[in-house]
């Protein structure tokens, strides 16, 4: 990644995080940790990565992304509001009566939501089937799935994991957001997770893992991805719960927490230009 | 009745190939072999996953496929039901769930495998079309139908034979049942049965036949749809017979004697009504014709709900 195209995405993030924290404080409270964490990832994909059309959002060579971690949509839609998926407008609208952004994605309201999700677990089988159903159309589109750390203590997933193998599903990249906290407390202390690069290995997976918010890091990962063309890849993303939020900034508690105005406005000028 | 699932899907996918199969590691229980045989690429085995099976026909759908995904119907309701709920109806995709061996059809799997709650489950599924074939006939139609349906559907198929009570051509549809028979050839009825499946629909014609050797006469639907509900049917026989005696190799509560009673109470329609089927148990091992009378669930059971109305 050039120093340039560096510089680009790295404001991109920013963005994503500062509509993020706005669209929560309207609302007073929301998912904010777990969406500040992967802001970069996103910010690789949509500035970057994910080939996707906002004029077109079902478009058939587009590549599939499927948020597992359903609870982090406010991040998403700030990325999909940015590249004009929809009116930016949408985004004061979060988790209010009749809004088409649920806190959680949803395939039949938002625009360039792919799959919905928010029962945690169930996303790698639907990105599993996306790629299976992809490949009998002889369909090179990639398909990117993002899942929580929290969420990977969900049997679910390891059951995927070893169909993806199996299947030698080689369009899936997927990557765990290893912030290292759930809802009750840190992974460590609820269930530890280990070393998860090495378990996605011994499940089969091409698995790779690196700082989460380093947008070329992420972007390299990517590209050697593409390159492994028989098995899936994870990439294990080592971020920080709430990261570039002030307020929240490696809080274990601010998986879902409340946001004022005020504290907003500090986030958003601390995050600066 | 395997089979016919199998060669109709055989035939779908000849003509269609957004067709896809997929199995737990039942595929030998379910029949689908032949399915696997003609069209290998578009079947889909995920191992004892049924969780993933279901995430993975949903993942299918959103693509475009139509995804037929098989199990015993203990693991397509109480295993994957949040994956079908979620991933499959909420999600609005197209995820044809068949749930096979219910109820006392589980016969040596015994309790653990014996289903007598999924119907109740899958009823309360905003939107869910539900069938419940019984016989080879309306199951041929019914599986047409569901590939034809953009939107889930819960199937449940009863895998052993089962004879025909239709004719080759007949049409069926969801929300709508099939009057077997008529009580009279003037259409009059002292009662009607109204029956859920190929066992019980064979129950409820040698009912019928018993009470008619004392002279009553007695009406037989076949419900085929629990969701949506021919009410109008059966709410015209209720209103003609003055009794209705529901019977479904499911439980009691929450499936088709919970749905038509519903249906009797808002209508205002006075009649006399009682279930037969299984009474808040669970279910245990033995063969298929030691449960069913186990459970109470024969045609010397319908014959005494009736006569105690």
């Amino acid at each position: 990644m050039s120093p340039s195209e560096r510089a680009r995405v790295e404001a991109f993030a920013k963005e994503i995080r500062k509509l993020t924290i706005g669209m929560i404080a309207e609302l007073g409270v929301g998912h904010i940790g777990g969406a500040m964490s992967i802001a970069d990832l996103l910010a690789v994909l949509y500035d970057k990565r994910l080939k996707a059309y906002p004029e077109d959002a079902r478009a058939a060579d587009r590549d599939r992304l499927v948020l597992s971690k359903g609870h982090a949509g406010p991040a998403l839609y700030a990325a999909l509001a940015a590249k004009g998926f929809f009116p930016a407008e949408w985004l004061s609208t979060l988790n209010k009566g009749g809004t088409r952004l649920p806190s959680h994605c949803d395939r039949n309201k938002t625009p360039g939501i792919d799959m919905t999700t928010g029962s945690l677990g169930q996303g790698l089988s639907a990105a599993c089937g996306i790629a299976m159903a992809l490949r009998l159309d002889s369909n090179p589109a990639t398909v990117y799935a993002i899942i929580g750390d929290g969420e990977s203590d969900e049997g679910q997933n390891w059951e995927a994991a070893m169909f993806a193998a199996q299947k030698r599903l080689s369009s899936i990249v997927a990557f765990t957001d290893y912030n290292r906290a759930q809802i009750d407390g840190t992974t460590d202390e609820i269930i530890g997770l280990g070393g998860l690069a090495e378990k996605w290995a011994a499940f089969g997976w091409n698995a790779l893992e690196i700082d989460g918010h380093d947008v070329g890091a992420i972007d390299a990962a990517i590209e050697t991805a593409a390159a492994v063309g028989d098995r899936p890849t994870m990439i294990v993303l080592h971020t920080v719960k709430g990261k570039g939020c002030s307020f929240c900034e490696g809080q274990v508690g601010s998986h879902n927490m409340n946001v004022t105005k005020e504290m907003a406005a500090e986030a958003v000028a601390a995050l600066g230009a | 009745m395997r089979a016919v699932y199998a060669e109709t899907l055989v035939r779908l996918g000849a003509a269609d190939d957004r067709i896809v199969v997929l199995e737990a590691d039942l595929m030998k229980a379910t029949g689908t072999g032949p399915f696997a045989k003609a069209y290998p690429e578009r079947t889909v085995n995920v191992g004892v996953a049924e969780a993933n099976m279901v995430g993975i026909a949903a993942g299918m759908s959103a693509e475009g496929k139509i995804p037929f995904a098989a199990t015993f119907a203990c693991f397509a309701s109480r295993r994957a039901y949040d994956q079908f709920f979620v991933s499959g109806n909420y999600a609005r995709l197209n995820v044809k769930l068949v749930g096979t061996d219910p109820g006392v059809c589980a016969a040596f799997n015994g309790g653990t495998h014996m289903p007598f709650e999924d119907l109740a489950l899958m009823r309360a599924v905003p939107g869910l079309v539900i069938v419940e074939p019984s016989d080879p006939v309306s199951l041929a139609a019914f599986v047409q139908k569901a590939a034809e349906r953009d939107g889930c559907v819960y199937l449940r198929l009863q895998r052993k034979a089962a004879p025909a009570l239709y004719k080759e051509g007949e049409t069926f549809d969801f929300g709508k049942a099939k009057l077997l028979r008529a009580g009279s050839p003037d259409g009059k009825a002292d009662a009607v049965i109204v029956a859920l499946g190929a066992l019980m629909a064979g129950e409820a014609l040698k009912a019928a036949d018993l009470l008619a050797a004392e002279g009553k006469k007695i009406a037989v639907i076949d419900a085929l749809s629990l969701k949506p509900l021919d009410e109008e049917l059966i709410l015209e026989w209720a209103a003609k017979t003055g009794r209705v005696v529901t019977c479904e190799n499911h439980q009691k509560r929450g499936a088709l004697g919970s749905a038509v009673a519903e249906a009797i109470a808002e209508s205002g329609v006075p009649c006399k009504f009682a279930r037969v089927g299984v009474d808040d148990e669970f279910g245990e091992v033995g063969t298929q014709d030691w449960l069913a009378d186990r459970f109470r669930l024969t045609a010397p059971h319908i014959v005494a709900a009736i006569k105690g109305l």
